[in-house]
């Protein structure tokens, strides 16, 4: 008979008989989702809020796509709860001590205002297509479903004069200045649920939810920029069969897509130099500090961990997609795999947290090994394996597939 | 309806559907009960007596149905072995379930280790199982307060209502939470709750035959605990963290992490 954690932990030295990698993949997907969803909201926000009018059209995209990874967000917690179906009793019962529970409720406010955000920026396309559909003199099946569903979306708000138009607008803005503090203490929070475990050395750290915040825009920013990448390709695939694609030629299309990733790239770069900065600083302080922990912390660091943090993490994940973003005449091709190694270097650092965190005992006398469960053979070793990591990385593809039919993300452009 | 009827409609029934239920403050039928000015639950460890045979650890597993097979535990024994070199060697195997019927080290993955007798400068046995703290940081952390610390001072965790989300587990600084192989909920010592109140003794105290694990009673000055601790040197496991640990050990090592 197996105790949670056990499969997949192997002790070394001297480890207390009920000291197991607990947190596993999935407690590493949460706080990685969580901040793909902060990033891509301030991505969004630039433009919004800061009129930085370069990102307009991207903007759209990570603000829509922000949405699709809003639920995929509490997959990963929920997936790795031992009784999933009490997941709810954290709004139940909140308990304000626990930063998990005061996490479910800054959560719940920033999907309200991404939600409302969203609202305000769709309102027009909402009452546009219904009025469209309603003056359809024979409608299918389908269409009455989809002027029903748009009906509804406009919550009987059909007024899109000018002047309410501008309101619209104005609450755009407002609500996406607000929501960038929340997006921030969102994340900020994930970090704190780290950073506040006085049990844990590695953890332990106010510097956590900082750290936290910045890499999370920084995946937030390469994520929308490969998708934004991604999505292009396939207009442009369309245009070539079709002609055109939104009425956009290829040529336009390659122009867009070539200056709005080259000017995201821009703010990918100085999140990355804020993110990497804080991390060493993390970890030379540490070092220069020396507390009874850090003899065992630096082997860790230095020694288990080498590979995964500075090879894969500080090496694969930062420096070389730096450099690849730094050199001149950046290419979308150059700025894609720029962007798929700082997503991959992001994933590394919350592994090297949360399984670097548990690696080493209590006792600072015993290490402990995490083995990934690749082949599910149990419900444990799904929802816990690769297996469980890969549905949650894949469900806001499928999520934003499906909103992109309510939330069309290159309205703007189709409407010339 | 007007969109701003709308809108206020709707902020005023979220705001309704959120008042939480926790904020109404309920007469808690387990609290009245143990309520009580002139109890507050202790445990003393005499390192000196415990011989590691691992009674203790058999009993709490019966006591508290928990499968003698799996390899956590509420309460286990720690063996400290120092030699000539200056090096301390500790293990549990098993959480010593069966005692410690190997004389070589158990390290796990690294493989067991054989000392030499005339190697050794010093040997002993360390008993531990939940500090009760006073200030618990898995009652802190737990999101939904399934976990909670009573008046007279026993953490216990509520098995209807946890999630299961370990951060209780990973909040001790003791190492004393595990998941529960059947319920699949956090799981620790309580002091055998529901026999102290009773009347009687814990099993693992019932249960070691050299009287090393003792439960009293702090607000008692005649416990024969509370003696002890008043009037000798006892000293409380990882004190720098602040949570005030209510499990005292006679003849604690600075070894003993």
């Amino acid at each position: 008979m197996y105790v949670h954690g056990e499969i997949w932990t192997a002790k070394e030295m001297f480890v207390l008989p009920n000291e197991f990698i607990y947190w596993s993949i999935q407690i590493v997907m949460y706080p990685f989702m969580t901040g793909l969803v902060a990033g891509a909201f301030v991505l969004s926000s630039l433009y919004h809020v800061f009129g930085f009018t370069k990102l307009k059209d991207i903007a759209r995209f990570s603000l829509v796509f922000s949405f699709a990874l809003l639920p995929v967000a509490m997959m990963p917690l929920m997936l790795h709860l031992s009784q999933p179906l009490r997941g709810i009793n954290v709004l139940m019962t909140p308990h304000f001590t626990s930063a998990i529970s005061a996490f479910g409720i800054v959560f719940l406010t920033y999907a309200c205002i991404v939600a409302s955000e969203l609202w305000f920026v769709y309102r027009k396309h909402f009452v546009d297509t219904a009025q469209a559909l309603k003056a359809k003199s024979t409608r299918t099946t389908g269409e009455n479903l989809r002027l029903k569903l748009f009906s509804v979306l406009t919550l009987g708000a059909w007024d899109v004069s000018p002047k309410a138009l501008e309101k619209d607008h104005k609450a755009v803005t407002v609500l996406a200045a607000i929501g960038i503090p929340v997006a921030c203490f969102l994340h900020g929070y994930a970090g704190f649920i780290f950073g506040s475990v006085k049990a844990n050395a590695l953890w332990m750290t106010p510097l956590m939810p900082v750290i936290f915040i910045c890499s999370a825009v920084v995946s937030g920013i390469a994520l929308c920029i490969l998708c934004y990448i991604a999505t292009m390709e396939i207009r442009k695939f369309l245009a070539r069969r079709k002609g055109t694609a939104g009425g956009l030629s290829v040529e336009q299309l390659k122009g867009v897509e070539a200056y709005e990733v080259r000017t995201s790239a821009r703010y990918l770069l100085i999140f990355m130099i804020l993110a990497v900065t804080l991390e060493l600083l993390d970890i030379i302080f540490r070092g220069y500090t020396a507390v009874k922990s850090w003899e065992i912390l630096r082997s860790v660091i230095y020694e288990i961990d080498f590979f995964h943090i500075f090879i894969l993490q500080f090496g694969l994940g930062n420096l070389v997609p730096f450099i690849l973003l730094l050199i001149p005449r950046l290419t979308v091709r150059r700025a894609a795999i720029a962007s798929a190694l700082v997503l991959f270097g992001v994933f590394m650092m919350r592994w090297n947290v949360v399984i670097g965190g548990q690696a080493f005992s209590l006792t600072f006398a015993g290490f402990m090994h995490y083995h990934l469960p690749i082949i599910p053979t149990t419900w444990e070793t799904f929802r816990e394996g690769l297996a469980g990591a890969l549905l949650v990385i894949t469900t806001p593809f499928v999520l934003f597939y499906f909103l992109n039919k309510i939330f069309p993300v290159f309205l703007e452009e189709e409407a010339h | 309806m007007k969109r701003r009827d709308f809108l206020k409609g709707t902020a005023i029934a979220v705001a309704g559907a959120s008042v939480p239920l926790a904020a109404l403050d309920w007469i808690d039928a387990r609290e009245a009960f143990a309520a009580r000015d002139d109890l507050r639950w202790i445990f003393l460890v005499d390192t000196h007596k415990c011989v590691g045979c691992g009674f203790c650890v058999k009993a709490c597993k019966y006591e508290n149905n928990i499968p003698q097979e799996t390899n956590a535990t509420r309460t286990w024994v720690e063996r400290y072995v120092m030699t000539r070199d200056g090096q301390v060697h500790a293990d549990s195997p098993r959480g010593a379930n069966e005692g410690f019927i190997s004389r070589a080290i158990d390290r796990g993955t690294a493989g067991p280790l054989e000392i030499a007798d005339e190697d050794i400068t010093q040997a002993f046995f360390v008993p531990k199982l939940c500090n009760q703290c006073d200030l618990p940081s898995c009652v802190q952390v737990c999101p939904v307060g399934a976990t909670y610390k009573t008046p007279d001072g026993v953490v216990l965790v509520d098995r209807t209502w946890c999630i299961g989300c370990g951060y209780c587990v990973m909040g001790c600084p003791y190492g004393v939470r595990f998941f529960h192989p059947i319920e699949h909920v956090a799981e620790k010592c309580n002091f055998c709750y529901h026999r102290i109140h009773r009347g009687e003794s814990t099993a693992c105290a019932t249960a070691c035959p050299f009287g090393a694990r003792k439960i009293g009673n702090l607000r008692d000055p005649d416990d024969p605990v509370t003696k002890v601790v008043m009037t000798q040197r006892v000293g409380v496991l990882k004190d720098a963290f602040g949570t005030k640990p209510q499990v005292y050990y006679l003849g604690l090592n600075m070894e003993v992490r």
